[in-house]
């Protein structure tokens, strides 16, 4: 475990007790601590382009009564400063009362090992790996005009100290490994991005040269989008292939069901719990229980340990994701997605692998059914409008069906839809369902946390497609 | 309060002879510390309060031309150590770049003139409080507004940027800001929409009830909104939109993305990318600017820069590394463009609405649908249709679709530019976008 407080002046038994006393008279919080390393390193243009190293350490002391949430951090681990935050919160509260609930819940099981991955794997290696990277890519012919490959590392020690002195810790690791190719062709260029990650060391994705199966995805997309024609505009079907493209639910309903959005009443599905908003046979669940997976998690950013919560049965709404602040005002229990980018963040509700089960319809029964239309197989960024329900996402890499046949690859475009009635458009799900590679990160108040998608292929009857073809 | 240069300076000294004494050949940093305060309010209640004291140092060394990078929240002796004897093996391990190097010494900045960049004036949580409550009242005084959510922040920083060529210097600045975002119902049908106000010094803020109100109008005139048909239309850009257009040029000519050859405006310096009539500058010494800075993040100074004279391209954003790669000098955009703005046109806004007897008024656009490498553009949107010169209806649930090549050639300027961000332009009009709806 981290000490924390090795080189303070102030002990953990300082630490307890100013928590206690801050607490006392608060519904709940905590303080938060953590140490994280990460490292960088980068390739671009032929040369190591950057290589960097970062240390971070600080607290963050929260406390809850009622609605409103004091919060006060510092990366100076000291008994000044610790008092100096909790000066801080007690002037924001002073004229409120509230009682403490001690009661978490405990949890032995751990998704992840405590490993650090940064340390695993040399230096040395990792650069050795780039340049092969490079290479590799290169030598699939002179239309490779630039090769971008990073890698990622980071190992996060975290300790919750709660009022009472209960103590609840974690060790996360994370890593990612990308590829980004950009070829050129007769004055045409295009781009083809491709990436692996989770929560294990780098060996576990790149052994046996697999590394090279990811230069090989990303150089395909890109060459799949030198013979692209521009995109279609207008509302059509469209078909969207398995694993990544479940972005769409993470946007479209993910975060709508987010429980902050709806105690506040400014999702668009605050008020329909218990109702079907999926089409029949459309189960979403948002899992933080899979090992190794980028957007597990032992216990959340609070101390819960986290679940697999089922969000939507069969079309009907069952639960939303909770803290324990939205848990508590709105009378249900945390589902142990209390999630902060850092110590320098308040806990909000959050996604950690949003999931879409599978049906029993194959992903060619689907293609057969679609006279005009378009088939996705992989998306970069999307976006939702929470109160309105509108959401967006590129295609990345994308075709046109026509006559229940995939044709010529489309351009880049972006879809939109109406997050609360596109599950009921969905008329068709796949039993064909994958995990995405470990690439998400989710972004929501200025927080990024690291997230997974999945689904099998679905065909949604109607969506807006953003091409340029009228 | 926020550490003065005095305790950052003997910081940042202290890694740069350190980084020497432990086989560096060149190195920089940058220490900086800032402390912010916001408050958040909703639904005319206390919902937040957050203190943020964040000190940090960045630090790049060198030995010959290989480099390597290391950054850390944990400013104790020790650890600053550690870090340095950590980035210095791996810096001996990176393979060379010839490119690699600090700044030129006679392009280092020696003076500075004051921008008026920091206020000292602390306004107190209590005080937030009352801005927000005034900001709350006037945004309720309309009955469809069901929820607003408001915040207050003030953030004061310090920095110090040091390099072994003997560069030393930095500055305090400040920012005071809120906003507010309200919704409003009617039918079933939830809008949101959103003002601010953000400056360098208090007493330039807007008034409370100007963010409250402004924030309840614009929400309550987006209920109500309709799909339309899909077609090639004329475009107006609300300039909440239009900077954008700067941005994605801002990216498009950094040195970086034209040394990889992944920028649509490679080769096009010396070339009309924009119609005759179109000048952009980038002005670093606007007084109080929200974008302006006396160096750029390797302590190159900054001068004002015409980037694009009438519809041609004059200069790229160069730094030391790409700029050694392009064989030009630094212009002193290491970090982007500052305070980045459009001249204004010669039309005004009315007149602009009235151009085309129809066209589609966007406020509000949504994904990342810029592709720097192609030029291509396609984003969510939202906004009004506008017939003769009137609002007639909201609009939602469209994407707008182009090439920002199409896009630099076929732009009209309002008159109406005003400096409410780093980056500025006035409304804009876009002959011949396709959207696609229904």
């Amino acid at each position: 475990m981290n000490n924390f407080f090795d080189k303070s002046d102030l002990s953990r038994k300082d630490a307890e007790n100013i928590v206690s006393d801050t607490l006392n008279n608060c519904d709940d919080g905590e303080l938060y601590l953590e140490n994280s390393k990460s490292e960088s390193i980068l390739l671009d243009d032929n040369k190591i382009k950057s290589s960097n190293y970062s240390s971070d350490l600080g607290y963050g002391l929260r406390a809850i009564t009622g609605e409103v949430v004091a919060y006060s951090h510092s990366n100076e681990i000291s008994k000044n400063s610790l008092k100096q935050s909790a000066d801080n919160l007690q002037s924001t509260l002073k004229s409120k009362k509230g009682t403490y609930n001690h009661s978490i819940s405990k949890t032995n099981e751990k998704f992840y090992s405590d490993t650090n991955p940064i340390e695993e794997k040399s230096l040395n290696s990792k650069l050795e790996i780039l340049k092969e990277v490079n290479s590799y890519v290169r030598s699939k012919g002179s239309i490779v005009q630039q090769v971008t490959a990073s890698f990622a590392g980071e190992h996060k020690d975290i300790e919750i100290i709660r009022s009472g002195g209960e103590v609840l810790t974690d060790a996360r690791p994370l890593i990612r490994f990308n590829v980004s190719v950009m070829l050129e062709k007769n004055g045409k260029k295009e781009t083809g991005v491709y990436g692996v990650g989770g929560r294990q060391p780098y060996d576990e994705y790149l052994k046996n040269d697999n590394w090279k199966k990811i230069c090989d995805e990303a150089f395909r997309i890109a060459s799949v989008n030198l013979d692209s024609k521009p995109a279609p505009a207008g509302e059509m079907k469209v078909v969207l292939g398995p694993g990544w493209p479940a972005i769409l639910i993470h946007e479209a309903i993910g975060h709508g069901l987010e429980g902050d959005f709806n105690r506040k009443k400014t999702s668009a599905f605050h008020d329909l719990m218990g109702q079907r908003i999926a089409s029949e046979g459309v189960t979403i669940v948002d899992d933080g229980t899979i090992h190794n997976r980028r957007g597990s998690l032992t216990i959340d950013d609070e101390g819960t340990p986290t679940e697999k919560t089922i969000l939507i049965e069969n079309g009907i709404l069952k639960n939303f994701m909770q803290d324990r602040l939205n848990a508590r005002l709105m009378n249900t229990r945390s589902t142990g997605s209390g999630r902060r980018e850092n110590y320098r963040h308040v806990v909000l509700p959050r996604m950690r692998n949003t999931m879409m089960l599978n049906g029993k319809y194959s992903q060619d029964e689907m293609i057969k059914s679609v006279e005009k239309g378009i088939f996705a197989v992989s998306f970069g960024g999307g976006q939702v409008d929470i109160t309105s329900g509108k959401f967006v996402f590129n295609c990345t890499e994308a075709y046109e069906i026509i006559n229940g046949k995939i044709g010529s690859p489309i351009k880049g475009a972006t879809l939109i839809g109406d997050g609360p009635s596109i599950l009921k458009e969905v008329s068709l799900v796949g039993n064909n369902m994958m995990l995405d590679p470990g690439i998400g990160t989710c972004g929501k108040s200025g927080q990024g946390v690291p997230v997974g998608v999945a689904q099998p292929s679905i065909l949604i009857d109607k969506m807006t497609v953003g091409g340029t073809q009228l | 309060m926020v550490k003065d240069q005095d305790y950052l300076k003997k910081t940042a000294s202290f890694c740069i002879d350190l980084a020497k004494k432990l086989g560096a050949t060149n190195s920089s940093v940058t220490v900086m510390h800032s402390i912010s305060e916001t408050v958040n309010f909703r639904n005319k209640k206390l919902d937040e309060s957050d203190r943020s004291d964040s000190l940090g140092l960045s630090l790049t060394t060198y030995v010959g031309k290989k480099k390597s990078n290391i950054s850390s929240s944990n400013l104790s002796e020790g650890n600053i150590k550690t870090l340095i004897q950590r980035c210095i093996d791996t810096t001996k391990i990176t393979p060379e770049d010839e490119f690699n190097s600090l700044p030129d010494k006679d392009l280092l900045a020696t003076e500075i003139k004051d921008l008026n960049l920091y206020d000292d004036d602390h306004i107190s949580n209590d005080e937030k409080i009352e801005y927000l409550k005034e900001v709350e009242e006037s945004a309720f005084e309309k009955k469809e507004i069901i929820n607003t959510e408001t915040s207050f922040s003030e953030i004061k920083s310090n920095f110090i940027l040091g390099n072994s060529d003997g560069f030393l210097n930095g500055y305090k600045s400040s920012s005071f800001s809120a906003s507010c975002v309200a919704v409003a119902k009617t039918n079933g049908n939830m809008e949101r929409d959103y003002e601010f106000t953000s400056k360098c010094h208090l007493h330039d803020m807007a008034r409370p009830n100007q963010v409250g109100s402004i924030a309840a109008k614009k929400t309550i005139k987006k209920l109500g909104p309709k799909k339309i048909e899909s077609k090639k239309i004329n475009i107006i850009f609300d300039r909440r939109i239009s900077k954008g257009i700067l941005s994605t040029l801002a990216s498009a000519i950094s040195a970086s993305s034209i040394a990889r050859g992944t920028s649509f405006l490679k080769d096009k310096i010396n070339e009309e990318i924009f119609s005759s009539s179109i000048n952009i500058y980038d002005k670093p010494n606007i007084i109080k600017g929200l974008g302006s800075r006396y160096f750029d993040s390797e302590g190159v100074k900054t001068k004002e820069l015409k980037l694009v004279d009438q519809g041609i391209l004059k200069h790229y954003l160069v730094d030391t590394y790409n700029g050694k790669k392009l064989e030009l000098k630094s212009n002193g955009r290491c970090g982007g463009a500052s305070n980045l703005f459009f001249e204004k046109g010669s039309i005004s806004y009315k007149d602009l609405l009235k151009l085309n007897t129809k066209s589609l008024y966007i406020t509000e656009t949504i994904g990342h649908g810029s592709n720097l490498v192609t030029g291509d553009y396609s984003v969510g949107a939202n906004g009004f249709m506008i017939e003769n010169g009137v609002f007639k209806y909201p609009v939602s649930e469209i994407t707008i679709a182009g090439n920002f090549k199409d896009i630099f050639k076929n732009i009209t300027l309002a008159d109406d530019l005003e400096f409410k961000y780093a980056t500025n332009a006035p409304t804009i009009l876009i002959e011949g976008m396709i959207v696609a709806g229904k």
